[in-house]
């Protein structure tokens, strides 16, 4: 099992968001979580990757059969999370070769492996630039500065491409993008995609879905996940919203 | 007992020793310097300019004067070794307040241009000197320019005559060698003349861990049209004091570029007047503090435009970490008169925890046609690119790192000397990572 998530309270500032989460994610799966604003989902994402800003009250969470609650974010890192997030964060000065060699080698560090040579990694780079079609220019750039909003979920999806994670959380890597844009993340996503890789999709829309068919889609409803069902239940949301589900779960 | 007292004791009984192992046009000005410096005595923190270090505890010590000129037994030329890799300049030594005569790169020096000794200039070229030296740094209006003008002895004079480019970087190596505490009064004259251009670069070291006290007048004219890059790089140690006033007049058409950097110091003090004297003169000022533990650095600059469209651009910025304290004070005079002045001026300050920095930029303005601009920020560590870096696998410390390098760049990334730039991206980095602990030897080759 990759991902084990159990009875998970969390919140931030005082406040109780995720209350009582039960999740299980297995290698080579997709599921994706659906919900309304406010419903819990970036906390999750937030909570998973270990931001410290949010604080964990109960529950467990294994990662690989390790105690994922335990670990540093970037031991979680090198242990193969990855979050494309919802707001790529702006490093001024900081230029995505220097940003990336560093990133790529505190992974190889931690897993016993000597610095990849610089030519080794300009050419790594140049590789999964082409993944996501990100242009040379941006990619000698400072870390997302200046970026399109759609730049920046493709840059996301870039960095994942050079860390190669195991399960990867995308926070709503569909708001502000095009159709076309959309369909460059998405089929670059898929590129990446292997038997041993998982995701976990955030999203509020259908449209992301069709290029990722998902295995599992949840409904998380004021904390807690409330359905679960095939890619089916994304398309009936489409249709219904989830006021229907509401309803249902305030009958349970 | 108050700090006045001894120097003023000093100078009461050693005022002939002090002349006669000096020149004409230093000793002329000392009678007044004397007493603008009892009549000022150190300025108090109610003191504006000076409220943000305590001049008199510093002062207050009882440090060594070499007053009698005895040659230290070192030959810095062979002793300090300094090969700035891929940037090759004139280079120069100052010892403490003398200039060092041996060396071969006066020999690469257009015809026409001098860089020696304050005193020997003042000898040799007596009305030259006499005609600027203490004209800007006006003892009246600055204890530290009385208490220097008083009690400095030599330094250094470089004069670039009209329409020569001096395309080799002038490098000087102000080193600190002493074997007890010592207090060095250092004088620096720089003069170019009409459409002189010439790079400055000009960096502090101390080779002996003792206690040093430094005053420094440094006083600058750029004739019309003249160019100057002007390089100031502290790497001292803990024990160090420096109190520099750098004071530079700018006739029409000139530009400079003045940057002033301390990568390691305990406590220094800087104040940089520039007066945009002729019409369109244009000075970029530029500041890169890294500060950590007990150090102190305090800014104090005035930009003061005078004549129609002088232009300035000012940027600031301080990394403070350790219990270390930093204070920018920016003034920006817009006199009558002066139209069409375009003024921009910036400090930025990342501030550890238990740092602390005071910033406080001025606009004083008397024309109705300028465009002028300040901005001051003090904030600490982004904690969302923090955390960020972190989710991609960067340690904190790496990420700290990262950021606090980005920081202090955008000041560096203005260097329009490559080699120079590419070379202070490295020491800010290895400053960063604590190699630079000790500073016994120059860091430009290191």
């Amino acid at each position: 099992m990759m991902l084990e998530i159990e009875d998970l309270h969390a919140g931030i500032n005082g406040k109780e968001i995720l209350k009582g989460i039960n999740l299980t994610v297995k290698a080579g799966e997709i599921h994706a979580l659906m919900g309304q604003n406010g419903a819990g989902k970036s906390t999750l994402s937030n909570v998973l990757v270990g931001n410290p800003a949010y604080e964990v009250t109960s529950g467990r969470v294994r990662f690989n059969g390790k105690d994922l609650l335990a670990m540093t974010p970037e031991e979680r890192a090198h242990e193969g999370l990855f979050l494309s997030f919802q707001q790529p964060v702006e490093i001024p000065g900081v230029s995505m070769v220097n940003f990336m060699r560093a990133a790529l080698n505190a992974k190889r560090k931690y897993h016993g492996l000597e610095p990849m040579s610089s030519g080794d990694f300009l050419k790594l780079m140049r590789e999964k630039r082409k993944i996501v079609e990100l242009d040379s220019k941006l990619a000698n750039r400072s870390v997302n500065e200046g970026f399109s909003g759609g730049e920046k979920k493709r840059n996301e999806i870039f960095q994942m491409a050079m860390l190669e994670p195991t399960l990867s959380i995308l926070d709503e890597t569909d708001s502000g993008l095009d159709v076309d844009a959309l369909r460059i993340v998405a089929e670059g996503f898929n590129k990446l995609r292997t038997a041993e890789t998982s995701a976990i999709v955030i999203t509020h829309y259908q449209r992301l879905l069709d290029y990722l068919k998902p295995d599992v889609v949840h409904v998380l409803l004021g904390g807690r996940i409330v359905r679960s069902g095939g890619p089916e239940l994304a398309a009936e949301i489409e249709k219904r919203g989830f006021d229907w589900i509401k309803e249902e779960a305030s009958l349970d | 007992m108050n700090s006045e007292q001894q120097y003023i004791d000093l100078f009461t009984a050693c005022r002939g020793l002090i002349d006669s192992h000096s020149a004409g046009a230093l000793n002329a000005l000392r009678d007044k310097a004397f007493d603008d410096f009892c009549r000022q005595g150190f300025p108090s923190q109610k003191v504006e300019r000076y409220k943000y270090t305590d001049v008199a505890s510093a002062f207050a010590p009882d440090y060594g004067m070499n007053l009698k000129r005895l040659e230290f037994a070192v030959n810095p030329y062979k002793a300090f070794r300094c090969d700035v890799p891929n940037l090759s300049t004139s280079f120069y030594f100052v010892v403490n307040d003398a200039f060092c005569r041996e060396n071969s790169a006066a020999s690469m020096l257009p015809g026409g241009v001098i860089v020696c000794s304050l005193k020997t200039a003042a000898e040799e070229h007596a009305d030259l000197v006499a005609s600027y030296y203490g004209k800007l740094a006006r003892t009246e209006k600055d204890t530290l320019n009385a208490l220097n003008t008083m009690l400095a002895q030599d330094g250094l004079f470089i004069y670039i005559p009209r329409g020569v480019d001096v395309e080799r970087p002038i490098q000087v190596v102000n080193l600190l060698r002493a074997d007890t505490d010592l207090m060095a009064n250092r004088r620096v004259l720089v003069i170019m003349e009409e459409d002189a251009r010439a790079r400055l670069l000009f960096c502090d070291h101390a080779m002996d861990d003792r206690n040093f006290l430094t005053t420094q007048i440094m006083e600058v004219y750029a004739g019309e049209r003249a160019r100057l890059d002007f390089y100031e790089l502290e790497e001292t140690h803990a024990k160090n004091r420096l109190f520099s006033n750098l004071y530079a007049d700018l006739q029409r058409d000139s530009t400079a570029n003045l940057y002033r950097i301390t990568l390691q110091g305990g406590l220094t003090r800087q104040r940089t007047d520039i007066a945009l004297s002729g019409e369109r003169a244009e000075v970029g000022l530029y500041g890169c503090v890294i500060a950590d533990k007990a150090q102190h650095v305090d800014h104090n600059t005035l930009i003061d435009n005078r004549a129609e469209y002088g232009v300035s651009h000012q940027l600031y910025k301080y990394v403070m970490d350790g219990e270390s304290t930093g204070a920018f004070a920016g003034r920006i005079l817009v006199r009558e008169g002066a139209q069409h002045t375009v003024s921009d001026e910036r400090t930025a300050n990342l501030c550890g925890s238990e740092a602390r920095v005071y910033a406080q930029p001025m606009l004083e303005i008397y024309a109705d046609d300028v465009k002028c601009s300040h901005g001051a920020t003090v904030g600490q560590m982004d904690e969302q690119a923090l955390f960020y870096m972190r989710q991609r696998g960067i340690n904190p410390d790496e990420a700290r790192l990262l950021l606090k390098l980005a920081f202090a760049g955008e000041v560096i990334d203005t260097i329009g000397l490559e080699t120079l730039r590419n070379r202070l991206h490295h020491l800010v980095e290895k400053r960063f990572r604590g190699g630079m602990a000790r500073c016994s030897e120059c860091r430009f080759c290191s």
